[in-house]
């Protein structure tokens, strides 16, 4: 597969490392009294689409950057690639 | 031996000529031969053996598709099982054997299979072999198994190197027949970059195996004259022996190319070369493969298909009989006729399965229409064909042509399912091409020359149009349309005897019956029940009549019955070429540490720890065993100072405003409050809450923190690093940097680790007990002002350091540390050493951390903050993690002291069985311990904490010993930490 | 129908035309007892078992495709029982066991080939792990044994032992462990089940649940709807898309693995080799083809194929352990989707829906847990309650804290 990456251009997919559903982006409130369901959903429920999904890549072998792919679970077609830190929630997690 | 069906013309060199052996018997050929075109030359019919019943086989194709005609090639450790003989060139001293029989390929006592066939049809294996019950491992499958697969491994590591390499254009062609050619022609005169691959080691394709006329000159010509115009472009990429195996996503291509089979020797050159074909498009044009009918004992040897038949007469010069019969349900196979009277070769007769057909062109010739083979006679090979109308027919070679079928394997690579054309009789590529695919030519089912080079030129157009260049004009070479039409024969009614429709194993018409007959309807039922189309020619003539024909005993259409899919590799391909470059210690790189080259020259001893090289331990003169010198760099570390290479940690330099509120995300712990000029331990988790890592974190200012890691997890820490910064704390002004190739560290540990650290460290620097206390960090200079890290940290338990420097200087730093503590008594250690020790200390590593591991079962519960937010934290708190009872980190010694413990023993009471519902437990670590003087362990058992004194059993039944401990505190040495803190 | 070896005679005498199907083609029923959603290995042994066991025969398996299309028929045909955890290990040691009398059971020939699984160790750490695993076997009742370098040598003389990178140790050993003709293990649980009067209904999608205030009442299907007092899905790979019908999402992701095989060659591999340093497993089919597999490709997919840097990397693994396979050719490349759960193993459970069952999630180990998997899911779908060594396969372990975590991999599919 081929990434194409926002600032690097198309890249080897093999030059990546994969995580997973990017809704591990949305990481839940610590504080929150649902915290713990909160928590426990969020890390280990998935919705595993079969078709459009996107999905965490980090650029292992390139500029470390963690990007937001769009692709579709059916054909491994690429329809979108963003960074992270772009596409982060603006909620912090400050202490 | 001359050759005997030699005959003039082809495209073979008679001015070279080439000696080879086949079953020990020396023939020869000429340079552009294969070995198949070789061994028909000179009249060798008997090539092998099939896979099931052991029947005589020979040459059946003139390509890749072969079945039967598969051979064990060269010898020794290059030997090379299940070679296709049709597309093996020829080379001087070629060595070549048949496969899969025992006794000679004449007399093969196998072949009783076949007497007994009647007994062995499709899955009859399922059905028998199961009394008595232990017969099955002992007796029946030793049995099957010796008497299935085909050819042999040398069992020699393969002597060759493979190579892999990386290729980009703008389009790949696929195949270099006449659409193949014509579309690289029009690309490559537009400027289009285009590599054009070819299977064959000669560019052309059909045009090299017919007689036909491009362009007012023949077509072997005129596709010489294309190859040298495409070789004259400079955006023109021309790659013989390539065969594209296989498509991947996004534009990705997989090709072996074959550098020097054709040779005698590599002569160190890379045998195969694995590229991967970068190519946003692609025209795939790789024509299409005939396939047979099914009638009495079609598998004979002399029975051919009849465009092999034409290849052979008309490429290679060699005909592979002198009376020829032919037997066609289409225009095609009139072709062979035709090219065989061209030849003078005398055609037995012309059997044309079609009624409705034009009066015969040749009327010397013997015509039937309407009739169809029924059966084949002659033993070893064929002496003569009865008709459906009973005429015996003497011949010694049958030209079968039952039509042909498109390759359009690669349209299917990634889902794309093909469409059923009754006009062909065939699929042809349905519309869900790969993106970026064009087909042309015969792969599209355009099945005539005119319309091959017509569609190519078109393919080749379109590819200049889309990338934006001025498309040439149409310029399509002036060649006949042959007529191509067909009337589906599958089977022969009234054939007699067995018929084959999978001829390498062995699948007859009966096998497809009776598939359908038990109920394996569906195509994928029926090959995985019979074992159609599953050999190594992958079904290439078998899958398509195997299909028609169980649409037939099912009443159905065949695009009702189902389709035929195809998966990579289009042909099998060389596990060598797929791992190029992984023998011995190509598998993975090596990391060396800064000392590497001291500690080789001191006679180290290494081991492996991820992909480092890391000293094991240091012999001296006189140490035999491992133990020894381990244990006496321990207790000289212990009583005076020993130093050890650790760069291989992870080193994670953190800066910015927000470093300190980044490392409380990070660790369990507070890093907010740690002062400038300290370290502190940190724990960090998963967000599951179970142990991910631990190490140091130094402030070296106020803005800028460097973390240590485990050798382990320096890499899988950075990533999950860079997530919390990147993606959770966005937010937080820090930036991350692994340092860990750029410092080099040594632990320097010992009573007299700070004297010898005075002799380095340059003056002005205070590393006195008082102004550098236990866990101080800072920067200074060594050596008389080299920039270092000096960190009073100890993993011994001892009083120690570790000192960095920048890389460069680690092989100087390691030969100063050394000279400077001569007069202590110094003494290098390595991984074994460090490992008694941490184990004496109580502090877990890897066998420790599994990823199984909580805080708690450390004893750290407390070190995992619920004050504020951290990873993991939230989710350690789970109820079955924080219930009473965990598993807890605790240290173990034998009762018996003079007993050694065993790591990987298991926990159970006194007195107890050894089953599952006892296991209490687990010891994790062992060693002996030289402070000590006994065996000491560390593991995990349940509610530890709770049970220090108590006895229990070690129980190690892999390794029979069963040894009872008392459970103690994890920390052996100096549990106060006083010597640390010295 | 009764097999044997006088059966095949009989019937080769008489020219092989009294074979009767292996299975029929009903027509679904309106109602079932229960209906077992997916004809795959897993599904057609509950069948079984529900059948022969417990008695309860009215009962349906639908499957979307033909019996056996899914990864019953994709594997690589492992069977072991060499698992570390006391809450996988004793499920693993009953299915081996059926495994052992599969052949009588069905009166099936699968091939249960008992040649030995070695799994190879390259250091001190790994051979301490390994020696935990073996005694945890042992002490759930199956076999291991522990070999040195000259042990390993013994069985597998070609190994790379002089260049290798990561030098072979040693290895553990479990002799039972082998390879079954995974086709034949569909095909014997089917044939068994129909027999009993189970109906195998193939080309029936299921499409929807239908459950009323809490409980599920049958399902909807491309052949009409049919009803059931209990629904029991069993469509490991596809499960997440099954279950959000019934408006569920699970702890589960789908992942592509990709397996190889061989061109057929004369017997070199004595059992199943597992190489601890690379990511490869190998074994030799009956007829011949080394069969072969590592690692996932890594990302979500449905696409049932993968892509070259795994096909390089498992090889790279082939030639680095064993080298004298460089001549030999890879024949066939392919791709199952994998139910990969976030600890790496599986569920047999009750869902929070009264009257649906869910069994799944067995990532990449499903083919040696089909008996025991048929066997468990039988037993809670008669009794309502879990089998004894099944107990913790539930949905709710990970909000409990009681993940079931063989490689400490922690909430990370694509790396178990």
């Amino acid at each position: 597969m081929i990434i194409n990456h926002p600032l690097l251009g198309p890249r080897d997919a093999a030059e990546f490392t994969y995580l997973g559903d990017a809704s591990l982006l949305a990481r839940p409130d610590w504080q929150s009294e649902t915290a713990a369901g909160d928590f426990d959903a969020w890390l280990h429920l998935r919705d595993n689409p079969a078709g459009e999904h996107r999905e965490l890549w980090f650029h292992e072998q390139g500029d470390r950057s963690w990007l937001i792919v769009t692709r579709n679970t059916l054909t491994h077609e690429i329809t979108g690639v963003e960074m992270a830190r772009d596409g982060a929630p603006a909620r912090g997690t400050d202490t | 031996m001359t050759g005997t069906n030699r005959i003039p013309g082809g495209l073979i060199d008679r001015d070279k000529p080439l000696g080879f052996t086949f079953n020990g018997r020396a023939f020869q050929g000429f340079a552009g031969d294969t070995l198949a075109s070789a061994l028909i030359a000179n009249g060798q019919r008997l090539i092998g053996r099939s896979f099931k019943y052991h029947r005589p086989r020979g040459i059946f194709t003139a390509g890749p598709e072969e079945p039967n005609a598969l051979v064990e090639l060269r010898t020794g450790a290059s030997q090379e099982p299940n070679t296709r003989a049709t597309t093996t060139e020829l080379f001087e001293g070629l060595n070549a054997r048949s496969q899969n029989h025992r006794g000679s390929l004449k007399y093969d006592i196998m072949a009783v299979n076949d007497l007994f066939a009647r007994f062995l049809s499709a899955g009859f294996y399922y059905k028998t072999f199961m009394w008595p019950k232990s017969f099955w491992e002992r007796v029946y499958e030793p049995i099957i198994r010796a008497s299935a697969g085909l050819g042999r491994l040398s069992m020699q590591a393969d002597p060759d190197h493979y190579d892999k390499g990386f290729l980009h254009c703008d389009v790949l062609i696929i195949g270099a027949g006449p659409a193949g050619l014509q579309a690289a022609l029009s690309a490559g005169r537009a400027g289009v970059r285009v590599i054009l691959a070819d299977e064959d080691f000669r560019m052309g394709g059909r045009l090299n195996a017919e007689r036909c006329e491009v362009a007012g000159t023949g077509g072997a010509t005129w596709a010489a004259a294309a190859v040298a115009e495409l070789e004259s472009m400079g955006n023109v990429r021309l790659m013989t022996r390539t065969t594209v195996y296989g498509v991947f996503d996004h534009g990705i291509y997989g090709a072996l190319e074959r550098n020097t089979d054709h040779l005698p020797d590599a002569a160190g050159a890379p045998r195969q070369t694995l590229w991967r074909i970068y190519a946003g498009r692609s025209v795939l044009a790789t024509g299409a493969t005939e396939r047979s009918v099914a009638f009495g004992n079609n598998d004979r040897p002399g029975v051919m298909l009849a465009g092999a038949v034409r290849a052979y007469v008309n490429r290679y010069g060699a005909t592979p009989g002198r009376r020829v019969a032919v037997f066609t349900n289409n225009d095609d196979g009139w072709r062979t006729a035709r090219d065989l009277r061209a030849h003078g070769i005398e055609i037995a007769a012309v059997i044309d399965s079609r009624t409705d057909t034009a009066p015969n062109p040749f009327p010397e010739v013997k015509t039937l229409f309407g009739e169809a083979v029924a059966e084949t006679c002659g033993r070893g090979g064929l002496r003569e064909i009865i008709t459906t109308g009973g005429k015996r027919i003497s011949a010694d070679c049958l030209a079968v042509s039952g039509g042909w079928t498109p390759n359009l394997h690669l349209t299917c690579h990634l889902g794309g399912k093909p469409v059923w054309r009754d006009d062909l009789a065939a699929f042809v590529p349905g519309n869900a091409l790969p993106p970026g695919m064009r087909v042309a030519g015969a792969a599209a089912g355009q099945m005539t020359l005119a319309r091959c080079l017509q569609e190519g030129d078109a393919a080749g157009r379109a590819v200049a149009e889309d990338l934006g260049r001025a498309a040439p004009a149409a310029n399509v070479p002036k060649a006949t349309d042959e007529p191509a039409g067909i009337t589906a024969l599958w089977q022969v009614k009234g054939a007699r005897g067995r018929c084959w429709v999978d001829l390498q194993n062995d699948v007859t018409t009966k096998d497809i019956t009776l598939s359908h007959r038990e109920g394996f309807r569906s195509v994928e039922h029926l090959k995985r029940y019979t074992t159609l189309g599953m050999a190594t020619d992958q079904g290439k003539t078998s899958n398509l009549p195997g299909l028609a024909l169980m649409a037939e005993a099912s009443g159905k259409t065949i695009p009702e019955t189902g389709t035929t899919t195809f998966r990579p590799p289009y042909v099998p391909v060389a596990i060598g070429a797929f791992g190029a470059g992984a023998k011995g210690a190509g598998f993975k790189p090596v990391r060396l540490t800064p000392s590497h080259e001291w500690a080789r020259d001191r006679g180290a001893v290494f081991t492996e720890a991820g992909q480092w090289l890391r000293a094991q331990w240091y012999p001296q003169p006189g140490e035999t065993d491992w133990r020894t010198s381990a244990n006496r760099e321990a207790q000289t570390t212990r009583n005076a100072v020993g130093i050890c290479d650790v760069t291989t940690l992870g080193k994670i330099d953190i800066k910015g405003r927000d470093a300190a509120a980044f490392l409380n995300l990070v660790y369990t712990n507070g890093f907010a409050k740690l002062p400038v000029g300290k370290v502190r331990y940190g724990l960090m988790l998963r967000e599951d809450g179970i142990v991910y890592d631990d190490g140091t974190t130094s402030r070296l200012g106020e803005n800028h923190f460097v973390m240590t890691t485990t050798t382990a997890n320096a890499g899988l820490v950075y990533q999950r690093l860079e997530f919390a910064r990147q993606c959770l704390a966005a937010h937080l002004d820090v930036h991350l940097i692994s340092v860990t190739d750029g410092w080099a560290q040594f632990a320097v540990a010992g009573p007299e680790s700070r004297a010898l650290l005075q002799k380095i460290v340059d003056a002005g620097h205070d590393i006195s007990n008082a102004a550098f206390p236990y866990m101080a960090c800072g920067e200074m200079t060594v050596c008389g002002g080299i920039r270092a890290r000096l960190f009073r940290i100890s993993f011994s338990g001892e009083l120690a350091y570790e000192i960095a420097v920048p890389a460069r200087y680690g092989d100087s730093m390691i030969r100063a540390l050394i000279a400077a503590g001569e007069p202590f008594g110094v003494a290098p250690y390595g991984t074994e050493a460090l490992g008694i020790m941490r184990i004496e200390k109580g502090h877990p590593v890897a066998a420790e951390l599994t990823g199984q591991t909580t805080a708690r079962m450390l004893g750290m519960a407390r070190m995992v903050s619920d004050k504020k937010d951290c990873i993991g934290n939230v989710l350690s708190r789970r109820p079955e993690m924080t219930a009473p009872g965990q598993p807890r980190l605790m240290g173990f010694r034998p009762v018996d002291r003079a007993q050694m413990l065993t790591a990987g023993a298991h926990f159970i009471a006194r007195g107890a069985e050894a089953v599952t519902e006892n296991d209490q437990g687990w010891m994790t670590s062992v060693a002996w311990s030289p402070a000590l003087g006994h065996s000491v362990g560390l593991g995990f058992i349940a509610r530890g904490e709770d049970r220090i004194g108590e006895v229990v059993r070690a129980w190690d039944g892999l390794r029979k010993t069963d040894i009872e401990v008392e459970i103690v505190s994890a920390h052996f040495v100096d549990p106060e930490g006083e010597r640390l803190r010295a | 129908m009764r097999y044997s070896g006088f059966r095949v005679i009989m019937e080769g005498l008489r020219g092989n035309t009294g074979w009767q199907p292996v299975w029929r083609e009903p027509d679904p029923k309106p109602e079932y007892d229960i209906i077992i959603i997916g004809g795959g290995g897993h599904g057609l042994a509950t069948a079984h078992y529900l059948a022969g066991t417990h008695g309860i025969t009215n009962v349906a398996v639908l499957e979307k495709g033909w019996l056996g299309s899914g990864n019953a028929g994709r594997n690589t045909t492992i069977v072991r029982s060499n698992y570390l955890l006391p809450d996988n290990q004793p499920f693993y040691e009953l299915s081996m066991k059926l495994w052992e009398g599969l052949e009588q059971d069905l009166n099936y020939n699968a091939m249960m080939s008992q040649r030995g699984i070695v799994n190879l160790f390259h250091s001190d750490a790994q051979r301490d792990a390994a020696v935990r695993r073996g005694n945890a076997m042992l002490m759930a009742g199956a076999d291991a044994v522990l070999l040195d370098q000259d042990g390993i040598r013994r069985m597998c003389p070609w190994l790379d032992y002089d260049n290798a990178r990561f030098p072979i140790h040693g290895g553990l050993l479990q002799p039972r462990a082998g390879t079954a003709r995974h086709d034949a293990v569909v095909w014997g649980y089917a044939r068994a089940a129909d027999a009993r009067g189970v109906d195998l209904i193939q080309n029936c999608e299921v499409t929807g649940f239908h459950i009323e205030g809490g409980t599920c009442r049958g399902v909807e299907t491309t052949r009409g709807p049919i009803r059931a007092q209990k629904v029991a899905a069993c469509v490991a790979g596809s499960s997440s898309r099954l279950m959000s019908q019934a408006g569920m999402r699970l702890p589960i992701e789908s992942h592509v693995l990709q397996a190889f095989v061989s061109e057929g060659l004369k017997p070199v591999l004595p059992g199943v080799v597992t190489f601890g340093a690379g990511h490869l497993y190998i074994s030799q089919s009956d007829k011949g083809g080394l069969v072969f597999g590592g690692n996932l490709d890594g990302y979500n997919s449905y696409a049932q194929r993968g892509n070259l840097p795994v096909v390089e990397d498992v090889c790279e693994g082939a030639m680095a352990l064993m080298p004298m396979i460089g001549r030999a050719r890879l024949l066939r490349m392919w791709g199952g989707v994998m139910d990969m759960s976030m600890d790496g193993s599986p569920f047999i459970c009750k869902t929070h829906i009264d009257g649906l069952y869910f069994n799944g999630g067995w990532c990449y180990g499903g083919f040696k847990a089909t008996p025991g998997s048929g066997y468990c899911y039988a037993h809670l779908l008669a009794t309502d309650q879990p089998h004894p060594v099944a107990g913790a396969f539930r949905l709710d372990r990970f909000t409990r804290g009681a993940p079931i975590d063989e490689k400490g991999e922690g909430a990370q599919p694509n790396l178990h």
